[in-house]
């Protein structure tokens, strides 16, 4: 037995390029776009672009665990959009408390999820199809249930939390959103270094035989994982629909390749059982710099995406190249 | 020391007696369990008692993982009961076998590769933290490191698995199931990637489980360690129960007799046609990072060359640069005189070099295509007139191959993932056979393979290097690379360290260069 490659592997220069890749881009983009436009490294732009992105990190992360676990969720942007509408519905239309329109919202994203994960693991369709389907579905909904008008009119209590500010100490005022999904990141990395399922999640995605035949509940896992993407993508939506002041039935159109993007440039493998919650946030605020800056500088909105396709293949390439050499 | 010896089997006999009279820990009766197409076990009884090893054997594809995987819950039998200490019992999954006091070894390694060894070897039952559903980790690391520390492994728990070597793998795959305080482990060929060093290792593990009274089944294709350790032997043939007979009743001819149904010849033949012709492959100071270091050889036509040496010696890398899969750093290599550039597979496959890897599940194989497909997919451009597959072709060339070679599938479409491991072997080197290659490299080519297969690759190889091939072996077994090979060549830390007559050296020749014990300081030959 050799312990020098057992040991090795911490410390070479790969292996350390490789966890700072992206965040280095990151830095490197902010650099760029503070020295081509004075309005970049304001705090009311940087408080702009974390309160612009609060919804995309959201549904990041429930994207995060969904392909951490070895599927996708491309569901994510309909199911937004259909958790805004219905919760706005609930309060305009059927004047419940916003308590218990959030509650009931939140629990109808988990349903879907869950349904998405069952049609996985029962229906054992593969996940791009499930959620491709559910995706359609969701969209239909919202449209159903909207008339394909958007509904306004739920209140302060309501959009305060699209924008309003928080003042925390030494921080600053911070937008409530960005709270929000700054609550969602600190619990799921809490869920996947701490917890049993966290665990559980990098092991089915790793290899699902392999977990099966260590005792790993392999079904609920996977069931759970698409419920908690499809609770983050309500979640997500009527933080959106509060920022709007509205809930728009062709809201968050899209909203899953922002998701899918961010989770690969921050190192999460499309196969499954690889990345990790700091890098998809990274991922995420790359994502939301790059659009801000190009606003910025006027660039037009499709170069702006040609642009955006440029970044994600450069930085993937970038990223596998320094996962090559972390191997020797 | 002698005297000891006979008292220590004499105690052991007498403890033996004992258990028999006890009741059984486990017994499957009539246990028959069938896939499309085959039936994989008919009527099975198997028994054991507390604190015995038990070892079952039988040819690849006669349904040793099977039965197993039906005790384990992986699989469920068609017919048949289980009893467990006196009762019966339903088992529908590993979750359930594990409840029971049962953990397995798997053939296949069940590692996953991205997690660290410490996740690998307790997950599906990690230690609880404070709070409920989390995770305690540093009593999850510190009890790894000690259950590593049980088989004198000095392994970081926190590093992936994938950087461990497949030995290492395995060795983790064993602190695994031990760690689980079970009353029944089954180790499905655990040694079948291990040096003598690690296995001596287990089985001390294993004697000291069997005096605190845990059961073991044990399976191996090497008669050798079944009689070293095993108490009792059960052996399967296609399916069915031949018998089971005390170790020290029956002799290792009996038990292959039993496996085979017929006799199988001596092991290895000696062939006395020295290799005179010509030389096909020449090495000059190959280098390969720090993993091949300077290596020079000459291989000629007709000859076996043996290589050994210790895991992580670099033979496996000295393979892979010759066969292009990773460039070399400096040296070259001629064939037939001529130097050749191989920087890629294909290159050397183009010049006729074939090579069997070490690890056929993930490099030898494509396990859900069929066997005809994986057969053929060396020659597949000579198949295609102009663009389209001519099927006739491909399938009289699988025949042909399945007849060679005794290939156990029930059909040509068979997907290669369903074959036992022994036929899906057999399936590797038939691939590289069609090639009809000048120089054909096999590492570890009888890796889980069994008695009959294994005497039959060695007649391949035979008949292989009598119509000119020149063949490279590298084994770990030694009494394989003595018995089989012309030449040995012993690696060290990535340089050649020695070379042998195979007529004339001994296994402590070869021990004593693979350790370099003859350049550093002396170590006790065994
Ligand atoms: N999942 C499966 N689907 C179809 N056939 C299978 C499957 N698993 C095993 N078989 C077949 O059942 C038979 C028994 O296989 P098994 O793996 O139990 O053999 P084994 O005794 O463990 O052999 P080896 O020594 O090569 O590991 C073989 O003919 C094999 O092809
Ligand atoms: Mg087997």
């Amino acid at each position: 037995m050799t312990p020098s490659t057992t040991l090795s592997w911490q410390v070479t220069l790969g292996n350390v390029l490789r966890r700072t890749a992206v965040l280095l881009f990151l830095i490197a983009l902010g650099l760029y776009f503070s020295s081509e436009s004075e309005q970049f490294l304001t705090e009311r732009n940087l408080t702009n672009i974390a309160q612009q992105n609060a919804h995309v990190i959201i549904v990041t992360i429930g994207m995060t665990l969904t392909m951490l676990v070895g599927g996708i969720d491309l569901s994510v942007g309909s199911v937004a959009a259909l958790g805004g509408a219905v919760s706005a519905g609930l309060i305009v239309r059927e004047g419940l408390p916003i308590e218990a329109a959030v509650i009931l919202t939140l629990a109808m994203g988990f349903g879907i999820g869950l349904t998405n994960g069952a049609l996985v693991v029962f229906g054992k369709l593969p996940p791009f199809v499930a959620t491709l389907s559910m995706m359609g579905v969701a969209r239909g909904l919202t449209l159903l249930y909207t008339n394909g008008k958007p509904i306004s009119g739920m209140g302060e209590a309501y959009t305060r939390w699209g924008r309003d500010r928080l003042s925390v100490p030494v921080v600053g005022d911070v937008p409530l959103p960005v709270i929000v999904a700054l609550a969602v990141v600190l619990l799921a990395l809490l869920l996947l270094t701490r917890t049993r399922f966290g665990l559980h999640i990098y092991a089915v995605g790793g290899h699902q035989e392999t977990s099966r035949l260590a005792g790993v509940p392999v079904s609920r896992v996977q069931l759970l994982t698409y419920g908690i993407s499809g609770m983050l993508a309500a979640l997500a939506g009527m933080l959106l629909a509060a920022r709007l002041y509205s809930a728009q039935p062709q809201m968050g159109v899209g909203l899953e390749l922002d998701a899918i993007a961010s989770s690969v440039l921050g190192g999460v493998s499309l196969f499954g059982g690889v990345g990790n919650v700091p890098g998809a946030v990274i991922g995420g605020l790359l994502i939301g710099v790059l659009g801000n800056g190009m606003n910025l500088l006027r660039v037009a909105s499709y170069q702006q995406q040609m642009i955006q396709g440029i970044v994600l293949v450069v930085a993937v390439t970038v990223d596998m190249y320094t996962k090559r050499l972390e191997r020797r | 020391m002698r005297l000891c010896g006979c008292v220590g089997a004499c105690t052991a006999f007498f403890m033996y007696k004992s258990r028999m009279d006890q009741t059984p820990l486990l017994q499957m009766q009539g246990i028959s369990k069938s896939f499309p197409g085959v039936q994989a076990l008919k009527d099975i009884d198997l028994t054991v008692y507390p604190g015995e090893i038990l070892a079952l054997v039988g040819e690849n594809g006669a349904g040793k993982s099977t039965l197993m995987k039906i005790l384990n819950g992986v699989y469920s039998a068609d017919e048949g009961a289980i009893t467990w200490q006196g009762q019966p019992v339903a088992i529908h999954s590993p979750h359930d076998a594990q409840a029971l006091g049962i953990s397995m070894i798997h053939q296949e390694l069940a590692l996953i590769p991205y997690l660290d060894a410490g996740k690998n070897i307790y997950l599906g039952r990690e230690p609880q933290g404070a709070i409920p559903g989390t995770v305690h980790w540093r009593k999850l690391y510190q009890q790894a490191q000690a259950d590593l520390a049980e088989l004198d492994l000095k392994l970081n728990v926190r590093t992936p698995v994938r950087f461990f070597s497949i030995a290492q793998q395995q060795m983790i795959e064993v602190a695994k199931a031990l760690s689980i305080d079970a009353r029944l482990i089954v180790m499905d060929e655990p040694t079948s990637s291990l040096t003598d060093r690690e296995v001596d290792t287990l089985f001390s593990r294993m004697r000291s489980l069997r005096e605190r009274g845990v059961s073991i089944v044990f399976i191996s294709h090497r008669l050798e360690e079944v009689r070293a350790i095993c108490d009792r032997v059960t052996v399967l043939r296609d399916g069915i129960l031949v018998g089971t007979h005390p170790v020290a009743e029956v002799t290792t001819e009996d038990i292959i007799r039993m496996m085979v149904g017929r006799e199988v010849g001596q092991m290895y033949e000696r062939r006395n046609r020295a290799a005179t012709d010509g030389v096909v492959l020449e090495v000059r100071n190959l280098s390969r990072g720090d993993r091949v270091r300077d290596v020079s050889f000459a291989l000629r036509r007709g000859e076996i060359l043996g290589v050994a040496g210790l895991v992580g010696a670099g033979r496996t890398e000295l393979a892979e640069t010759i066969f292009g899969a990773h460039p070399a750093t400096g040296g070259e290599i001629l064939l037939e005189g001529e130097p050749v550039h191989i920087r890629r597979p294909q290159q050397a496959i183009r010049s006729g070099i074939g090579f069997v890897p070490e690890d056929r599940k993930r490099q030898g194989l494509f396990l859900g295509m069929s066997v005809a497909a994986n057969v053929v997919m060396a020659i597949l451009r000579r198949l295609t007139r102009p663009v389209l597959i001519r099927w006739p072709r491909v399938e009289a060339i699988t025949r042909e191959s399945i007849q060679r070679l005794d290939i156990r599938t029930p059909s040509q479409a068979q997907r290669v993932r369903n074959l036992s491991g022994g036929n899906q072997q057999k399936v590797v080197i038939a691939k590289w056979l069609t090639l009809d290659p000048r120089v054909l490299i096999l590492d570890e080519p009888t890796r889980g393979i069994d008695v009959g297969a294994k005497a039959e690759i060695y007649r391949l190889m035979h008949q292989l290097a009598e119509r000119g091939v020149g063949i490279i072996m590298i084994s770990s077994e030694l009494p394989e690379v003595l018995g089989v090979s012309d030449r040995i060549l012993v690696m060290h830390e990535g340089r050649l360290a020695g070379e042998f007559d195979a007529r004339t050296a001994t296994q402590n020749d070869l021990m004593n260069a693979a350790t370099g014990t003859t350049l550093n300081k002396g170590m006790n030959p065994a």
